[in-house]
């Protein structure tokens, strides 16, 4: 399952999409709207999608999990776009493997990429304003002058994603 | 020859719309239709320059537009 969707995401579906009767670990990841990000107060988040190339990515993604961690491996990601208000899920990633390491790293690594590589785009309202936020750390004014803030890595320890596969990304 | 392009995230905004359809010379670059985009809507001016893509896949900025193509501009993405 690689999908996205407009509308509240479902984890049972998710879960359900990686089961399996030889998977005994399932890694369930949920990324929700917080309330602060870099000392604003967010009102919600708007995500939007290239959702045929996004798709194809996530599946891609998942598919090149499975080739890593073995056959075994089941994966799924959806993503919502439009409106998310805070506390809610704006992505949902599970991995299924045999046995619980394998399923943590395969977890870990498919939000990780879908982060590095997914067309995937979100926007930030916030108190005073709207702004674009990329996985780069940087930051984009929708109104206004078009401005850059680097930003410290909101995830200092984490592995950095893999390059997307014949891809190029703007820096 | 004619293509189609998609705009998203921040570019969308500035351009005040998500797609539209172009006539491009032969031989026309990803890179090339890209800079005459920006040469022709000054609210892009300073945008750093996208990802491309073509059909629906990742693409070099160097590869040259066929008749038909779906051409998009790609800011650095930020899902999840």
């Amino acid at each position: 399952m690689f999908r996205i969707q407009s509308g509240p995401l479902n984890l049972d579906e998710v879960v359900a999409a990686v089961a399996g009767p030889e998977e005994g670990g399932t890694a369930v990841f949920l990324g929700t709207v917080r309330e602060g990000n870099a000392g604003r107060r967010v009102l919600w988040l708007e995500y939007e999608a290239y959702p045929e190339m996004a798709e194809k990515a996530m599946a891609l993604i998942g598919e090149e999990i499975r080739s890593r961690f073995g056959p075994a491996t089941r994966v799924a990601m959806i993503h919502r776009v439009g409106r998310v208000e805070i506390g809610e899920a704006a992505v949902i990633v599970a991995a299924a493997t045999p046995h619980r390491d394998e399923a943590f790293a395969a977890c870990r690594m498919a939000i990780e990429r879908l982060k590095g590589e997914v067309p995937i785009w979100k926007k930030e309202v916030f108190e005073g304003g709207e702004i674009w936020v990329d996985n780069c750390a940087h930051e984009v004014r929708g109104r206004g002058d078009l401005h850059e803030t680097p930003l410290r890595n909101e995830h200092p320890g984490a592995e950095p994603p893999l390059d997307p596969p014949g891809g190029n990304r703007a820096p | 020859m004619t293509v189609r392009v998609l705009f998203f995230g921040v570019l969308a905004e500035r351009m005040g719309r998500r797609s539209e359809t172009r006539e491009v010379a032969d031989g026309t670059t990803l890179e090339t239709l890209w800079k005459g985009i920006v040469a022709g809507h000054p609210a892009l001016a300073g945008a750093p320059p996208p990802a491309f893509a073509r059909n629906a896949v990742f693409t070099a900025p160097g590869v040259a537009l066929r008749d038909g193509d779906e051409v998009a501009f790609l800011p650095p993405v930020g899902g999840g």
